[in-house]
């Protein structure tokens, strides 16, 4: 991985600058309802993603609902 | 909703339900028939999984569920740890703003049986956190009781091991969860057809979920219709109160009165 790098749901994904979990969502989900996100594997709260910065290095998990018993 | 009888409320934690047939969503060929069989279905809560965004979806499961008015159950499907389904829970209850799960913790990938030490474990943490706690286990009965002196607001015991069509494989055992249980036991897991979901209540279930018996039927709106029914048959069954099981017959019509053609018409 390179310096500028983060992961995201297991892939290897560029950091842009000033990132934040609420632009990773915006990047990576067409509506963030129904969204969850951990970082380093620990939950981030919604109401957090705004001022929440992701790092060089995290390992993010965006996760939504999907059919299952 | 026909589904359900207004005198005879299904509630968990406190919430009354509404349909005592919970529907799982997994194994749909199509959104359209996913959301034909939840409507046949009158179900009124349904199970999701928790799973990494995929953005090539287009549809979205959570606006389909809140569309039809049904309340989502997320799942901890896939876990095999306590602290996986932990996470996966938290990440639930972020993500559909519910602190209801179904704790799913599975101690082998061949029979997906539930690992009950994971799945204690898991349930403890998650009760101290304040989640409403319905977890998915075997059909022990010590298990069970443990599971509700921990603080779960149900327990869903298997019938037969998930998506096997193999119904109740020990009805006893279902029954003494059911007599020992302050809390509602839904059977989860196992059920094959119509029958085996009417049983499940005969034997004392408050409720059923079914998953892949509709999903995967060949027609699975109309196999969501005969659960439905099914389901209302066997609890209407269970509160009549069944006759007692006789080794010999019992006439059903009275001896008294009959005629005796040729003789005097009796004693």
């Amino acid at each position: 991985m390179s310096p500028g790098e983060i992961t995201v749901n297991g892939e290897p994904a560029p950091l842009a600058p000033g990132a934040t979990v609420a632009s990773l969502v915006a990047t990576w989900c067409r509506s963030p309802r129904g969204v969850a996100v951990a970082v380093n594997g620990d939950v981030v709260p919604r109401s957090t993603w705004e001022r929440t910065p992701v790092a060089p290095g995290d390992v993010v998990e965006i996760v939504s609902a999907a059919a299952g018993g | 909703m026909a589904s359900v009888d207004p005198t005879d409320q299904f509630t968990i934690a406190g919430a009354d339900v509404g349909s005592r047939l919970i529907l799982g969503t997994g194994g749909m060929t199509s959104p359209e028939s996913l959301a034909s069989a939840l409507r046949a279905s009158g179900t009124s809560l349904a199970t999701v999984a928790v799973r990494r965004v995929d953005p090539a979806t287009r549809h979205s499961l959570v606006d389909l569920l809140d569309g039809l008015g049904i309340r989502i159950l997320p799942n901890t499907a896939g876990c095999f740890t306590a602290a996986d389904a932990v996470l996966t829970a938290k990440l639930a209850r972020e993500a559909f703003a519910t602190d209801w799960v179904k704790l799913e913790v599975i101690g082998d990938d061949r029979t997906l049986l539930p690992d009950p030490i994971e799945l204690v474990a898991a349930a403890e943490q998650l009760v101290d956190d304040g989640f409403v706690v319905l977890p998915y286990c075997g059909d022990d009965p010590v298990v069970a009781t443990r599971l509700e002196q921990i603080g779960c607001a149900a327990v869903m015991p298997l019938g037969a091991p998930i998506g096997s069509g193999l119904g109740i494989r020990n009805p006893h055992n279902i029954e003494l969860i059911v007599e020992q249980a302050g809390i509602p036991v839904i059977l989860d897991a196992g059920i094959g057809t119509a029958s085996d979901a009417c049983l499940a209540m005969e034997l004392g279930c408050s409720g059923v979920l079914v998953a892949s018996a509709v999903t995967r039927a060949q027609d699975p709106a109309l196999m969501a219709r005969a659960m439905c029914d099914a389901v209302a048959a066997g609890r209407a069954a269970r509160r009549a109160g069944r006759i007692t099981r006789r080794f010999v017959a019992e006439a059903s019509s009275s001896f008294e009165g009959m005629v005796a053609p040729g003789g005097t018409g009796g004693e």
